[in-house]
């Protein structure tokens, strides 16, 4: 085997598997940065996944889907918010509260539409996106950590995590800022979604992130809900995934190792990152007090 | 009374989702009744449901009486349930009396182990159980899924499931409630595990140890101070979780199918969260809303037949709805503070 393409090809796979959980974690970043606990990220996702693959196939162009992921993530991130700010419901129940309802929504919708529960119809090869994903992805990363750090409007959200009280001392509505910031998160994680059913597959097959909304979360607190460091959390989790879809059926010493093993990989790395480095991570002071 | 109408609340507004779909929620609510009630195969299937959905509810219930979110039902059952075939199938001669009992202890050591492995992780690694128990959840489909078809795959079966366990393992000769609902898997177990919840009910409020598993749910700090070590209660707690979880392979595999079959639990472990949330978190009361959910959720199968766009994962979409209605209590706050406003 030569080496040097195989490298290469490892890397283009890692970042495009990346891809999805960077647009995540932002989102997760957004919501807890502000305050928020978000689990329902997994539920974002989905979203973002299934609305890019109807309307990117409807209009056969991955664009007018990213479009629909957009509207539907800012959707779903608002009524979120709606449960957790307004209604002051639990938020780790509501979150997964929300992942099942999502759940039981694309299959609910997918029998309209189609009349199946499967997959949506895919794209054609060349309507679905290249590697334009990638690059708003790593875009997003930048603009957060220079916005969240360098603006007024960046700051108030960090304020609202940290220190609502002050943040309500200098005139700013904590609430109002948690909403947008919330709202945003379903946005940013429905790209998530959106990158796998447009950019990394043609099209929403059931239940194809996989986990990756939780993993996405990993990241962020392994990142030390930072923008930069989560960014280099998700592309070590998606290395562990490239490395599982590199690994499954080549033969070890003569040993084909079980494609169950190989499979869990990402997951024990997730569990291995958290267990590992967490004790140096520190949430948001006011992250889920209400 | 608020959870009821919680309760009331969520299904109503999935069953009018059904509007969307071109149905009459009306008729779409008779034939849940229907085909969960509707003949002793109809409750024996319900029932059947509602075992796994107590021991998963308790298995959740305990996770919040001591604060933590145990989403790992679903993983802790997966692994007690293939432990349970696994004994099963490699040690066949074990005689009757003993084999089911040795089967059930090892399935609780194994559910218990993938509970500690979280509650540990919690207690000393500081690490946030929901995503623990989540990649959990998977690491255990994986595992099981390899053991399952690599290690004792059916020989009879194309189907994805374990070969059948030694008759001394089941203890279907001696169960009544099987012979009361035939042809259905429910089982004497349900007898057992309402069992379980009125232990589970004993131990939490009448005992030393379920009261400080309390204390450290409802106020880590006072708990702390005094003199009470979180961490040992939060091993504890997700020990037990897993344990209860593991419950499930009393009635699946010994008690109805004699194997573990890969996709066999509807994500029991997840309904459990709504069984839990509906009782408050009281056993007691789980016993009620697991046969309830139980109900829903085999009601929610027959729509696939009886209805031409509703197909069975409705469920999902009735439990998120009742765990929104039943945990987003604010609407009523939020009512009363729009009204004033207007």
């Amino acid at each position: 085997m030569e080496t040097m393409p195989w490298i290469l090809a490892l890397t283009l796979a890692t970042l495009r598997l990346a891809t999805p959980l960077i647009f995540a974690s932002m989102g997760g970043l957004m919501s807890e940065r502000s305050g928020v606990v978000n689990v329902a990220l997994e539920g974002f996702m989905l979203m973002g996944a299934f609305a890019g693959a109807v309307v990117g196939y409807s209009y056969a162009s991955a664009w007018a889907g990213w479009c629909a992921a957009l509207i539907a993530g800012l959707a779903i991130g608002a009524l979120y918010a709606f449960f957790v700010i307004e209604l002051k419901a639990d938020q780790i129940i509501t979150g997964m509260a929300f992942n099942l309802l999502v759940m039981g929504l694309i299959p609910f919708i997918t029998k309209i539409l189609y009349s199946s529960t499967g997959s949506t119809p895919a794209l054609l090869v060349e309507d679905r996106f290249t590697f334009e994903p990638l690059l708003l992805a790593i875009a997003l990363v930048a603009a957060i950590s220079f916005w969240m750090y360098r603006t007024r409007s960046g700051l108030w959200v960090l304020f609202a995590g940290e220190h609502p009280e002050a943040l309500t001392a200098s005139g700013v509505s904590v609430r109002k800022v948690r909403w947008a910031a919330v709202t945003l998160s379903g946005g940013f994680a429905a790209f998530g979604g959106a990158s796998l059913s447009l950019f990394l597959a043609s099209s929403y097959s059931p239940l194809m992130t996989g986990g990756r909304g939780f993993m996405a979360l990993a990241a962020l607190i392994f990142g030390k809900w930072k923008p930069v460091p989560a960014l280099a959390a998700c592309i070590l989790f998606a290395f562990a995934d490239a490395i599982q879809i590199r690994l499954q059926g080549v033969k070890i010493g003569g040993i084909e190792i079980p494609v169950q093993f190989v499979q869990i990989l990402p997951y024990i790395v997730t569990i291995i990152a958290l267990a590992g480095f967490i004790g140096k991570s520190r949430a948001p002071k006011a992250l889920g007090h209400q | 009374m608020k959870r009821i109408f919680g309760f009331l609340l969520g299904l109503t507004l999935a069953l009018l989702l059904t509007l969307f779909a071109g149905e009459n929620p009306w008729n779409v609510f008779t034939i849940l009744v229907r085909s969960a009630f509707g003949s002793m195969y109809d409750l024996g299937l319900t029932l059947s449901y509602t075992t796994p959905l107590i021991f998963c509810g308790l298995s959740v219930a305990i996770g919040f009486h001591a604060g933590l979110f145990n989403i790992g039902a679903e993983g802790q059952m997966t692994m007690a349930v293939v432990t349970a075939a696994a004994v099963g199938v490699l040690f066949p001669q074990v005689p009757f009396p003993l084999a089911p009992i040795l089967a059930v202890l090892a399935a609780l050591a194994a559910g218990g182990l993938w509970g500690w492995i979280a509650g540990w992780l919690r207690a000393e690694r500081g690490s946030h159980e929901v995503i623990i128990t989540i990649m959990m959840n998977f690491i255990a489909a994986g595992l099981a899924g390899w053991f399952a078809l690599k290690i004792i795959p059916n020989p009879e079966s194309q189907n994805p499931e374990t070969a059948l366990i030694s008759p001394n393992y089941m203890f279907k000769d001696y169960d009544l409630i099987a012979r009361l609902f035939p042809d259905t898997p429910a089982n004497a177990s349900l007898i057992f595990a309402i069992v379980i919840a009125v232990l589970m009910w004993i131990f939490l409020w009448k005992t030393a140890w379920g009261f400080k598993l309390r204390a450290v749910g409802a106020n880590p700090e006072a708990a702390h101070r005094s003199g009470i070590s979180e961490k040992k209660v939060q091993i504890a707690a997700m020990t037990l979780a897993g344990a209860l979880a593991g419950f499930v392979a009393l009635s699946e595999v010994v008690g109805s199918a004699g194997q573990y079959r890969i996709g066999f639990s509807p994500d029991y472990g997840f309904i459990g969260i709504a069984v839990a949330l509906m009782a408050s978190n009281n056993p007691l009361g789980i016993i009620v809303s697991a046969f309830l959910m139980g109900a829903l959720h085999k009601g929610a199968s027959d729509l696939d037949l009886e209805t031409s766009t509703i197909t069975r994962d409705f469920s999902r979409i009735i439990q998120a709805l009742v765990i929104l209605g039943v945990v987003a209590q604010g609407y009523w706050e939020w009512f009363k503070h729009k009204r004033r406003k207007g």
